[in-house]
């Protein structure tokens, strides 16, 4: 155990370099962005004073340096800056899209695994059967449905022509209130609250999106799933293990997929990170108030704070998921060992 | 005490259930909804601060200003073009303001407020409010100052709270847009108290309470904000402001997505989709309620930079504006919604703004005018877009780019994203021929020559300078439309641009509105939603 928390403070400590190289090619990289934010913020109609006057207020008279150092010690006291294009602390929009995003990113990724992990498996043990074919055509689906194009369809189908489910307005309906804030994910707050008709509420309004999300994640997955019980199943331990006798169950549970959750995972961890920053196409499907529509709104009017907080947040939950991944691998393969690398 | 107030979770799930029943489902809530007191509105925008005097404020946000404040004077109401209302420029009708009267040089503006006019904590709306608040208009800098600044409003020495209920506006310069612009949404009144009490010497003019909070006596308060998802309307049943508001609550929804938008207007469960693209109001006029208002003082243009040294020669800047297939752009680019602004007569009879420029398509005058112009066999020339605005500006790009090429321009679009599209077209005027639009918000073409022609000035991105337009747009800027020397000297300056071609006009935009199971809008020149007079319909 102390090996493994030390191997943890490693990989923190590794970390610290990488952070700050994504904070200073973030600062420079948005600055070096076309666009102006001055004349941008500076209004509708603007002479040159005013958007001289905004430049000004906006602190970007000052040479980069400056305005660096002035960024990093506001870092260090966990602020993030103002946006200028929402008007509130980025670490406040940040606090309540992530969540958001996140919630929606989760769903999505256990619905596909549920059905993505199981159907993998099963066209691995039956090549050529029906199932496998199933598997090939949810994955080409998948592969080839862009997600907009997926969720104007589900909305057309769901909500327009059958009326199953809720107006497409976002985490929750009108009628309802936020649950108090605990998480930020409404599934879960609202549990807490012991609030189920808001529960439910947000639980409706979260299928079609979450869905149109797994359609398009379910194809790595299941394809990962499927390529890697196939050279697990026909590896030699695995015919040693046919030879010894051992029941189907067990080869095929205890020690095919086992071994073959390994790449399977890594997929998951990469689809994740992908698609929470790219899940934004869903987001303005949906109006889901997330933090990819947040980030690019904020690219397009060269919201300087708004793009650095989300580049840096971004970062940190890659360090923090890589960091996941690595203690999950030792924690399906013994053999992976837990010294700092 | 903060006026924003939450409303607690138990009250708002109480009107929601006396509302919607006991089922808090959305399809049940707007089958109710319609005969309740409450709607719901869409819009792609996103409202980024309830005060529009903040550094960044972007114009979803001016809806604030119009529904939850007042200002002194308002303008009229007139049938709209296209259906449905529209505001009209040439009546003031008052607000705040129970009366003004000018002085005899029309120097001095005196108003007298409405004594019964209150803010939406009960106390009363004084002439010190109205002093505070056009004070703070014209000192916090940015848009706000400039868009006081065409009235003639500069300094704060030129506003006196001469007693509670008497104001007066000393002017510079008598003008024709003093009184229209003090109905813009930019001068209007806060309560100065709850403001002041709010106010730190690092910010005298409470910028961090306004932006989340309304403390105005307009029809409506916001009492709920969520950024980026919606905005709660609430009505003040003690608004003076004009006829009371039919609707109790109204909730702006923020949907990004046009598809989205057009899925809930058609269902029904939203009453109003609000600024929806052309091609969603052409298809949706037979199934729903439609308003497609032409924007008025508003133009769409191809421009031609006079930095270009063949847009120098007058006869390539003819031949161009032949050869624009006009009527393909319209049906193409605006589905035809807007108004035609081609094939007009061949001199200006009368001040009509926007009006239809004499060009036509024609190819055989293009090549005409290309061969006798110093280029008789073309050049090539970058066709500037802003990937912004690539709903209009790309499709029309696309049929120039065909057109031109006809008579020898080779065009290469050119797109331009949209955070750098400000900066290279309006600041650095460095694209050599774009697409761009201008509307002015106070309707009179002087107005829009100010700022679209005159030299240096910002819409001016063909970089266009003629001594005479200078002259006459100051003359005509200040001075009365009745004044017997007004119309000619319009009539003249339509005449020299529409030979001069800096901008070629293309059409009038719409501003498009659905509705379904509401009536009562209203068409302003923000382009924003007017809420007081939107009321339930059944559907």
């Amino acid at each position: 155990m102390a090996a493994r928390g030390t191997s943890v403070l490693t990989r923190i400590a590794q970390a610290i370099p990488v952070l700050f190289g994504v904070i200073v090619i973030s600062f420079v990289l948005t600055r070096a962005l076309p666009g102006d934010p001055a004349v941008q913020f500076a209004g509708i109609m603007a002479t040159p004073e005013t958007i001289e006057e905004t430049r000004v207020k906006l602190g970007l008279d000052k040479p980069m340096p400056e305005q660096f150092v002035i960024y990093l010690g506001q870092l260090f006291q966990g602020d993030l800056g103002q946006s200028v294009s929402t008007g509130r602390p980025v670490v406040t929009e940040l606090a309540s899209r992530l969540p958001a995003s996140l919630e929606l990113t989760l769903s999505a990724l256990i619905l596909s695994c549920v059905v993505a992990v199981p159907l993998g498996v099963l066209a691995a043990t039956r090549p050529g059967s029906w199932i496998d074919q199933i598997c090939r055509l949810l994955v080409t689906m998948g592969v080839s449905l862009p997600t907009f194009f997926t969720g104007v369809m589900l909305i057309y189908i769901f909500y327009y022509l059958l009326g199953i489910s809720p107006s497409p307005l976002g985490r929750l309906d009108f009628v309802y209130l936020d649950p108090p804030h605990v998480t930020g994910f409404f599934l879960i707050d609202a549990a807490v609250d012991g609030d189920w008709e808001t529960w439910f509420g947000a639980l409706k309004q979260l299928v079609l999106p979450a869905v149109t999300l797994a359609l398009f994640t379910l194809a790595p997955i299941a394809r990962m799933t499927r390529a890697a019980m196939l050279s697990a199943l026909s590896s030699d331990y695995i015919r040693t293990a046919r030879a010894a006798g051992l029941g189907s169950g067990r080869i095929l549970y205890g020690y095919a997929f086992r071994n073959a959750l390994l790449p399977v995972v890594t997929t998951l961890g990469m689809v994740f990170s992908f698609v929470l920053g790219a899940n934004v196409l869903v987001e303005k499907v949906f109006a889901w108030p997330g933090i990819g529509s947040y980030a690019v709104e904020a690219l397009i009017v060269s919201d300087y704070a708004a793009v650095q907080g989300f580049v840096l947040s971004m970062a940190f939950l890659f360090v923090f998921l890589n960091l996941l991944i690595d203690l999950a691998y030792s924690l399906i393969d013994p053999r992976f060992g837990t010294s700092g690398k | 005490m903060g006026v924003l107030t939450m409303p607690t979770r138990r009250d708002f799930l109480k009107a929601g259930a006396v509302l919607a029943g006991t089922l808090p489902f959305a399809r049940t809530f707007s089958a109710l909804a319609a005969g309740s007191d409450t709607l719901v509105a869409v819009s792609g925008q996103t409202v980024n601060s309830l005060d529009l005097h903040r550094t960044g404020t972007n114009r979803a946000s001016y809806q604030i200003a119009v529904n939850c404040y007042d200002r002194l004077v308002s303008f009229g109401t007139k049938q709209a073009e296209g259906g449905g209302l529209s505001y009209d420029y040439s009546t003031i009708v008052p607000e705040l303001a129970e009366s003004w009267t000018f002085s005899d040089d029309g120097m001095k503006i005196t108003f007298k407020l409405k004594s019964g006019a209150v803010f939406n904590d009960g106390s009363k709306v004084t002439a010190a409010d109205v002093k505070w608040s056009f004070d703070r208009a014209v000192s916090v800098g940015g848009f706000p100052t400039v868009q006081m600044k065409a009235g003639g409003f500069s300094r704060t020495e030129q506003f006196v709270a001469v007693d509670d209920e008497t104001f007066t506006i000393t002017l510079d310069q008598a003008s024709k847009l003093s009184l229209p612009d003090l109905a813009v949404p930019v001068p209007f009144i806060i309560n100065s108290k709850v403001a002041k009490e709010n106010a730190t010497t690092d910010d005298p003019w409470a910028m961090e309470y306004l932006h989340l909070n309304t403390i105005g006596s307009g029809a409506y308060s916001v009492t709920r904000w969520d950024a980026g998802q919606q905005v709660v309307f609430e009505r003040n049943d003690k608004w003076v402001g004009g006829p009371t508001p039919p609707v109790r609550r109204v909730i702006m929804r923020e949907v990004p997505s046009a598809a989205t938008s057009r899925a809930l207007i058609e269902r029904g469960d939203v009453q109003v989709a609000f600024d929806i693209p052309d091609k969603d109001a052409a298809e949706l006029a037979d199934k729903v309620t439609v308003h497609s208002t032409p924007i008025e003082n508003c133009i769409h243009s191809l421009c031609l930079n006079s930095k270009f040294e063949p847009f120098r020669d007058p006869d390539v800047r003819k031949a161009v504006a032949y050869a624009v297939p006009y009527d393909a752009i319209f049906k193409a680019a605006a589905y035809g919604r807007g108004a035609p602004l081609w094939g007009g007569a061949p001199k200006a009879e009368d001040i009509a703004w926007p009006r239809k420029s004499p060009y036509d398509t024609d190819m055989d005058k293009a090549k005409e005018h290309m061969a006798k112009s110093g280029f008789p066999d073309g050049f090539e020339i970058k066709l500037s877009i802003s990937t912004g605005l690539s709903h209009w500006m790309e499709p029309t790009a696309l049929l120039i780019q065909e057109a031109v090429g006809k008579i020898g321009i080779k065009v290469e679009i050119e797109k331009i994203p949209g955070a750098s599209w400000r900066t290279a077209a309006l600041v650095e005027k460095r694209l050599d021929f774009h697409l761009e639009n201008f509307g002015g918000w106070l309707n009179t073409p002087d107005y829009y020559f100010f700022w679209a022609y005159q030299e240096g000035h910002l819409f001016n991105s063909s970089n266009y300078s003629n001594p005479e337009v200078e002259q006459l747009t100051n003359e005509t800027l200040h001075m009365p439309m009745d004044d017997p020397e007004y119309a000619p000297k319009i009539m003249r300056m339509i005449d020299i641009v529409y030979e001069d071609l800096p901008r070629i006009p293309l059409w009038q935009p719409a501003l498009n509105v659905a509705l379904n199971g509401a009536g009562g809008y209203k068409f302003w020149f923000h382009r924003q939603l007017d809420i007081r007079g939107l009321t339930s319909v059944e559907s």
